[in-house]
């Protein structure tokens, strides 16, 4: 074996304990320096892989075969020990959610200097210069005085590199990083994916980038492999795997992340009537502060009108003010130019039925314990006094409508996909036979290929049934794809409205560029160009 | 047994096999018991034998008879109060959780202001005023028990209510019995038939407590708390008599909880639940 090999897996298989295979025979190895991307969509087995590079598998599982070989040692054979004093000082873990990662009751630098510390590395005043160096290197603000801090002290983006800190301090030779960008905004992702592959190469580690996002893979992997149900699809040097792709799945894969910022856009429905208008709409939560500010746009029939913005920019209060589960403080909402009540409780059962909404988690959107019979039935049942076999029967015709099989009447949502479920959220909201459709980010929990099939679904209907959308969204690439029109918001405020073919073309205003700018793109050199771009800038 | 494809482990095996044979003599209890419940057979806390095979109590009654009654009492209260306190604890518990804040805010703080008394001393006033009457016993009980199914039944309640599922029915106009008796309870069956089975045990036990206490089930009914009051004196003499209702309470109370802590085991988080980790 040569010297340069840090992490070698051979034929890793790793199995549930009723022996369902979750990762079958995948061969891994790792250069010092070397960074490899695990691509794949959920249920791949990526980060069951990446917790099998530190020989350990979740409750449930266990590792049935194969070998895990770092820096020579062979981690199956080895006792339980001997493998808990590699991890976190040989190979260390960076997880995707950083806020559920640290303890609360610890400060910053005593959970970063907790490791170094334990396995002997180097005594507590040694941990702590060299915390302060990692501090430095991730650009952290008052990198001094950070350390003292507690997690919930410091912004997303800023835990996220502390998390970094925390996983180099032993000088680890290989770093797992799972999803470590995938919670964060765009604008911050780009910042921590930067400072990320620069700390990386400032101290030779070598690294396991586990992402579902091709282009974000694309900045920081010198080789990928493409994963799928558990086994490896395509393995190759990265600018091979993104500009061709030999395998199929791989090949989908890449053509769908590439359309997405390149698909044409849709034109707005001319002189079609306004469904919903929202005019100098105010409003927010018990604070004081306002979530949304003065906000007014207007939605007409068969229209997609679609509202973006990063987490925390009201987007998600506005779709809850026009629902009616947050009433405005000021402005008013008006559905086909009737007035509505602010309230939920004061609106009349026929606006509730024309106004229905799709929400982001089809996983807690669906109750656990109804039937698909019972759940798409019920709006049937209620809205319009169908009973017994007529609404069974329509209950199949929406089944239809949306793509599932008829006989999944009877099962529960247990049994389904994310996407299938997404579908039967779909079919529960046009029982309603609606007007106007909210979408809240109905696309940003599920995998990428099937986010499309949804996307087409939605357009599909809006042609059959003259559909008016409002759609919820953080993700540029989904706008394109759906929204006739787009509303960008920031800060509570819509900064700029438009046509999406005029929102996406120049002038932009400075933070909509800054938006479209910070969407990686599946180039390889794409994150140094926008980074040579901000520094001339 | 299996319960959800799930095979009951050998502890729970034992608490199922207590509580049939419990349930057994609770039912059948008249026409298996040698003698009548108030009947003087022997003298005070005569030797077993062939005719009484635990021996007599202190008033020379067949301490089998008397125990084998006395699941009746003992156990039909237990079961009757828990029903009845469930049923109290989990309407209200889910009207606070979904009726909005002013709902929540009277029926916590009402609560609140039971849960600071304690529990024997409130039970004792009670049965005191109304007098210690079974129906009395039961209610007085349950209202008391209720304060604890309210307190977790409102738990529930409110981490099911924030899920998206609620929150499109309330969208669609449902009414609240709707939303409770749809949304919220299949999803929390799971913690509470396991809640159900320790507070069956709690309540088993505060009965027995209280007709030790003498403010319970009223002579000449059998109960096994009371058995052992009447009993107490016969262990200065070194005689078991008191031995026997302490262990069928003791037996029971283990059972009960080897069964919970194997529902436990399968799945007592509310459904849904998972989806949000």
């Amino acid at each position: 074996m040569s010297d340069d090999l840090v992490l070698h897996l051979e034929g890793l298989r790793i199995e549930t304990i009723k022996g369902v295979v979750l990762v079958d025979n995948v061969d891994v190895t790792l250069k010092r320096g070397e960074i490899l991307g695990l691509i794949g969509e959920s249920g791949a087995g990526k980060s069951t892989i990446g917790l099998g590079a530190m020989a350990y598998a979740r409750a449930g599982c266990r590792i049935t075969g194969g070998t895990i070989n770092i820096n020579g040692t062979e981690l199956r054979a080895s006792t339980a020990i001997q493998r808990r004093n590699f991890r976190g000082k040989s190979i260390a873990y960076i997880a995707q959610s950083a806020a559920a990662s640290f303890n609360p009751a610890m400060t910053l630098m005593d959970q970063v200097c907790e490791a170094p510390v334990i396995h002997g590395v180097m005594t507590r005043p040694e941990a702590e210069a060299y915390a302060l160096r990692l501090f430095r290197t991730l650009q952290l603000p008052n990198p001094d005085t950070f350390g003292a801090r507690y997690p919930h002290e410091v912004s997303g983006g800023q835990l996220q590199r502390a998390m970094a800190a925390m996983a180099m301090s032993c000088r680890p030779d290989i770093i797992v990083l799972d999803e470590p960008t995938t919670a964060l905004d765009v604008t911050t992702q780009i910042e921590v994916l930067a400072l990320l592959r620069d700390l990386i190469r400032e101290f030779g580690t070598a690294g396991l980038y586990i992402t579902h996002d091709l282009a974000v893979v694309a900045q920081i992997a010198n080789r990928i492999m493409v994963l799928r149900h558990g086994k490896m699809v395509e393995v190759g040097d990265a600018r091979q795997v993104l500009e061709h792709p030999h395998t199929p799945y791989a090949t989908a894969l890449v053509n769908e992340r590439r359309e997405a910022t390149h698909v044409p856009l849709i034109n707005p429905p001319e002189g079609a009537p306004v469904v919903l208008s929202v005019t100098n709409v105010e409003a927010g939560y018990r604070t004081g502060m306002p979530a949304v500010k003065n906000v007014t746009v207007t939605i007409a029939r068969g229209e997609t009108l679609a509202v973006v913005g990063e987490s925390g920019s009201g987007k998600s209060s506005l779709a809850r003010v026009v629902a009616g589960l947050l009433p405005q403080w000021r402005g008013e909402v008006k559905l086909m130019g009737q007035t509505l009540a602010p309230s939920l409780a004061q609106r009349p059962r026929d606006v509730l039925r024309r106004l229905q909404m799709v929400h982001q988690m089809p996983d807690v959107a669906l109750n656990p314990r109804q039937t698909l019979e019972e759940i798409i039935g019920r709006p049937v049942a209620f809205f319009f006094g169908r009973s017994g076999k007529t609404n069974k029967e329509r209950v199949r015709e929406l089944l239809r409508q949306v793509g599932l099989p008829q006989d999944f009447a009877t099962r529960r949502p247990g049994q389904l996909s994310g996407g299938q479920k997404q579908r039967v959220c779909i079919a529960r909201a046009l029982a309603a036979e609606p007007d106007v459709i909210i979408c809240d980010e109905p696309t940003s929990a599920l995998d990428p290929l099937v986010a499309e099939e949804v996307l087409k679904l939605l357009r599909r209907l809006q042609d059959e049934l003259g559909l008016a959308y409002m759609f919820i969204t953080h993700d540029l690439g989904t706008v394109r794809r759906i929204a006739h029109r787009t509303a960008v918001m920031l800060k509570g405020e819509i900064i700029a409205q438009g046509a999406t073919a005029d929102i996406f073309s120049p002038p932009f205003h400075p933070y909509t560029e800054k938006l479209i700018a910070s969407v990686p793109e599946m180039d390889t050199t794409w994150l140094d160009q926008v980074l040579a771009e901000r520094a001339v800038a | 047994m299996t319960l959800f494809g799930h095979k009951a482990p050998l502890t729970a095996q034992f608490g199922l096999a207590i509580v049939a044979i419990d349930l057994l003599v609770a039912v059948f209890g008249p026409w298996l018991a040698p003698y009548g419940q108030s009947q003087s057979v022997g003298d005070t806390w005569g030797a077993p034998s062939a005719q009484m095979l635990l021996g007599a109590d202190q008033i020379g009654r067949d301490m089998l008879t008397r125990l084998i009654y006395g699941a009746r009492t003992t156990i039909g209260i237990a079961a009757c109060t828990t029903i009845l306190s469930f049923f109290i604890g989990i309407t209200l518990g889910f009207t606070a959780a979904v009726g909005g804040a002013w709902a929540d805010i009277l029926l916590s703080r009402l609560v609140d202001i039971m849960l600071s008394i304690p529990q024997l001393i409130l039970a004792l006033i009670i049965l005191g005023v109304f007098g210690s009457s079974i129906p009395v016993l039961i209610v007085t009980i349950a209202v008391l028990d209720s304060t604890r199914v309210f307190r977790l039944a409102r738990a529930l309640g409110k981490n099911l209510t924030v899920l998206e599922f609620v929150e499109v029915a309330r969208m669609r106009g449902e009414g609240m019995w709707w939303v409770i008796s749809k949304e919220i309870l299949p999803n929390a069956m799971a913690p509470l038939v396991s809640e159900f089975g320790l507070r069956f045990c709690f309540n088993f036990l505060f009965v027995a407590t209280l007709s030790f206490l003498g403010i319970g089930v009223q002579p000449p009914y059998a109960d096994w708390g009371g058995m052992v009051r009447e009993n107490a004196a016969a262990i200065n003499f070194g005689l078991l008599a008191p031995l026997y209702p302490a262990i069928a309470i003791a037996l029971l109370t283990v059972a009960v909880n080897l069964i919970v802590d194997w529902l436990l085991s399968i799945d007592a988080r509310p459904s849904g639940a998972q989806a949000e980790m």
